[in-house]
């Protein structure tokens, strides 16, 4: 047999190309999980409260039991992510041991490391990470990370924070492709990126991994908005299992992606869906409370 | 020139739209039952195939596809496109069901089983870099079929006349041998264009 190569760049970076264009939604059940894939998700999320009952709840926030992913896994047949604690080798492994398709390295966990992030490169598992500028994200594709998303204010429903975190990013990967190959070294000392991720962003002319959108995403419109801007696809946490209707909220917001520039589309499909779940303005969160500034 | 559309409900798309460039055509992409006007052929890309399913059928894509391919308009299936196309696939109801093959979905495991190999693929001469991406196989062909690349035992590339149909991932690396093939296959197929 020709020999097979697992864990490569291209198979771990690849896995996200072929969710483009698509949502990945949060799940803490099987039941939740067929909704899901019902609607049209591309992959799912499994975890054991969705980011909104995990502020409410406080406390320290873990990986899942894994008989809830395994059950997630068992109840679909499209792709199952699940969170492991910032730093948290062990967790991580674990989640690899389980055969989950992808790790999600996230800040919406309380982490267990606050100085340093898994080498990613060491893993078959591919991994996403949440950023909110070129810096952390070239940091994180430099640890090998194979997908970003923004970090946004996850359990806010408030798009504020992905918004922000989405148009800087962007921003900052137009400078690079126009930079000069002379000024890209002092670019890499002020972001605090890796000088080698930065000159593969100037060949490619974009990101060399995909990168979505999440936190906060609440409605149809959010989604669309996120597209517009430039996200290769969405997340979205709260938002679907904390509506009113979790089914129509889940099947709009997968159409709302494929079609955001359908503005009548978005308007038909956005109509009596019902309350969205309520959302918390950013400013009156309390600094500790702010789930993006943990580990940078 | 030749213009070949690309499925983009989601998934690939933008790798595959290169890749026609590159070999010669013009790239449409695919999002509406308007779109369908006046293509020479159709990629369906890789992606989920649960997913565009779903929205094949609310955007009432699904028929209308079936009936260009019934016409005689080559398509072509990475992945998720293989298992659109396929006539059977193992454990559940069928697609566009127009390629005379059976296919198996997430049949070489999870994605920490994915990987990457040099295949070989009939009469392409130096082997080709195909990634395997929590990929189906094709189980077993028509009478019609000719089988273009095996891995492991398995059917891995095969064509059905005008429908080419492939496991593994071409759009995700820089050789675009297979495209090229398919945009040759499409000229062959279209009067009066020259590519």
């Amino acid at each position: 047999m020709t020999k097979q190569f697992t864990g490569t760049d291209r198979v771990k970076r690849g896995m996200a190309e072929m969710q483009k264009g698509g949502v990945i939604m949060d799940v803490v059940n099987a039941e939740q999980a067929r909704i899901a894939e019902a609607a049209g998700a591309v992959a799912v999320m499994a975890l054991e409260r969705v980011p909104s009952d995990i502020r409410a709840a406080g406390g320290v926030a873990r990986m899942a039991d894994p008989r809830i992913t395994e059950e997630v896994m068992q109840a679909v047949t499209i792709p199952v992510m699940a969170k492991a604690r910032i730093g948290h080798i062990s967790e991580a492994r674990m989640l690899e041991a389980m055969g989950v398709d992808y790790i999600d390295e996230s800040e919406v966990l309380t982490p267990a490391d606050e100085e340093f992030h898994l080498i990613k490169s060491d893993f078959t598992v591919p991994f996403v990470c949440g950023n909110k500028d070129l810096g952390e994200a070239a940091r994180r594709i430099g640890e090998g990370a194979s997908m970003l998303r923004t970090k946004g204010e996850p359990g806010t429903g408030n798009i504020v924070e992905a918004v922000r975190h989405l148009r800087k990013l962007n921003a900052q990967v137009r400078k690079i492709i126009h930079m000069n190959d002379d000024e890209l070294m002092t670019e890499a000392k002020n972001l605090g990126a890796p000088y080698h991720v930065l000159l593969e962003i100037k060949h490619l002319g974009r990101l060399p991994v995909v990168n979505f959108a999440a936190g906060g995403i609440a409605t149809p419109a959010d989604a669309a908005l996120m597209m517009e801007l430039g996200a290769d696809g969405v997340f979205v946490g709260s938002g679907i299992f904390k509506s009113d209707n979790p089914e129509r909220f889940a099947r709009a917001i997968v159409e709302a992606t494929t079609h955001y520039q359908d503005y009548k589309l978005l308007v038909e499909i956005s109509k009596d869906l019902g309350v969205p779940m309520k959302g918390i303005e950013i400013g009156r969160l309390e600094a500790s409370d702010r789930m993006q500034d943990r580990v940078l | 020139m030749l213009r070949i559309g690309v499925l983009a409900l989601q998934g690939a798309v933008r790798e595959h739209v290169l890749s026609i460039e590159e070999s010669g055509a013009t790239a449409v992409q695919v999002k509406r039952l308007e779109d369908l006007e006046g293509l020479d052929a159709l990629v369906l890309p890789g992606g989920e195939s649960t997913t565009m399913r779903k929205l094949l059928d609310r955007y009432e894509l699904l028929e209308p596809i079936r009936k260009l391919a019934e016409e005689g308009i080559p398509m072509f299936g990475t992945c998720a496109g293989l298992i659109l196309l396929a006539r059977n696939v193992v454990g559940q109801e069928s697609h566009l069901g127009v390629m005379d093959v059976t296919v198996e979905r997430n049949s070489f495991g999870r994605q920490v089983d994915s990987f990457e190999i040099d295949l070989y693929i009939v009469g392409f001469g130096e082997s080709f870099p195909a990634v395997f991406i929590r990929a189906p196989h094709i189980v077993e062909v028509g009478k019609s079929v000719e089988v273009l690349a095996k891995h492991d035992g398995r059917i891995v590339l095969a064509r059905d006349g005008n429908f080419l149909g492939c496991s593994f991932h071409p759009e995700l690396t820089e050789d675009h041998r297979l495209m090229r093939y398919f945009v040759k296959l499409v000229s062959e197929t279209t009067p009066g264009v020259v590519s």
